[in-house]
């Protein structure tokens, strides 16, 4: 198929039940958003994973660059104190 | 297998319902490996899935109204061409992708009215389908509909093929909201649905659709009928030997 006749890539997010987040699940081709919405209908939830479907193209979605992980990510490494780890959770509390 | 001759009205009439979801649920079948593009043919399979469940439990219910050995799989796998009452709309080739999507169309329309009508069937098991049934049948509906306004007011070739594909599927629209003895003779029982009814409402919806993809609608079109009663085109012979072939090769054959 010609490019410029590709449809454009769209990433797809689905929330699998109320209260819980849109998750990326991943992507597809469609001509507009409305088709984006139908075709993860079909591709991504014919088994029952969502209530809620997210589409946005993914030419607007900015990326962090990898040459950046030392400098974005690794200060965060050793700070332990900046996790819950020292409290105990109850059970009753999920998806923490 | 019980001779076909003598199916009461109400077996006959289950099983118009559920050849046409069965034949049409077969040829949507055929673009699997084949659509376009992933995402359609993944939708596609997903359509004639739908499509085949709903024919199952049709079948299930006829075969119960047969009795004896009569089964879902032995109905939709060992009667003959003669023996179906799908309408001839459902038999057509797939053509290319515009022909697909008008067939599609012209019959999702129809399904849609049908089977909401069939909400109101005093036969409680007829009524329970349609009940499952209709969720599926809207998205078929509005799945269709969109690729007609997309294809149809999209690009000049896209144009050109749509209208194509209606001017030689509109002479099987009749058929399908045209009633015979047995529609008039269920739908005053109370158990079938009101053809004279649907008519409208599937007319204006489609020349709603049809006019937002700027599609022509042929006038004064001789209509096709016969597939209801049994007389089909010579198409319905070639989907049977594919669809019956492994029961026909390997008889008794299961998962």
């Amino acid at each position: 198929m010609d490019k410029e006749k590709d449809w454009p890539l769209w990433e797809i997010f689905i929330r699998s039940r109320a209260g819980l987040n849109h998750k990326h699940v991943g992507s597809l081709h469609a001509a507009d958003a409305d088709m984006a919405i139908e075709n993860a209908r079909d591709v991504y939830t014919r088994r029952n994973e969502g209530i809620s479907i997210w589409v946005v193209e993914s030419k607007h979605i900015t990326a962090s660059n990898p040459e950046d992980s030392e400098s974005l990510f690794e200060p965060a490494d050793n700070k332990i104190y900046r996790h819950p780890t020292f409290y105990n959770l109850p059970d009753e509390v999920k998806h923490m | 297998m019980q001779s076909y001759t003598k199916y009461s009205p109400e077996l006959e009439y289950v099983l118009r319902i559920a050849d046409n979801s069965l034949i049409m649920g077969h040829r949507v079948s055929e673009w699997c490996g084949h659509g376009p593009v992933l995402e359609q043919d993944i939708a596609l399979t997903n359509i004639a899935l739908d499509l085949l469940g709903q024919s199952r439990m049709y079948l299930q219910y006829a075969a119960e109204l047969m009795g004896g050995e009569e089964t879902e799989d032995s109905l939709a796998f060992l009667r003959d061409a003669m023996q179906f009452r799908n309408c001839l709309l459902v038999e057509r080739p797939n053509g290319d992708f515009a022909h697909t999507m008008v067939r599609s169309f012209l019959f999702d329309s129809f399904h849609y009215f049908f089977t909401k009508e069939l909400l109101n069937s005093s036969d409680k098991r007829l009524k329970d389908i349609a009940e499952k049934s209709l969720k599926e049948i809207t998205y078929h509906r509005k799945f269709s509909a969109e690729w007609t306004i997309r294809l149809g007011d999209g690009t000049e070739e896209s144009h050109n093929r749509m209208q194509n594909a209606v001017d030689e599927l509109w002479p099987y629209k009749g058929e399908l909201t045209h009633p015979d003895s047995l529609d008039k003779k269920m739908a005053k029982k109370g158990v079938g649905v009101d053809l004279k009814k649907i008519e409208p409402m599937v007319g204006e919806f489609v020349g709603q659709i049809m006019d937002r993809a700027g599609l022509k609608t042929p006038q004064d079109v001789y209509m096709h009928r016969g597939g209801k009663e049994g007389t089909h085109s010579e198409h319905l012979g070639f989907i049977l030997a594919e669809m019956q072939f492994m029961q026909r090769a390997y008889p008794g054959q299961k998962w």
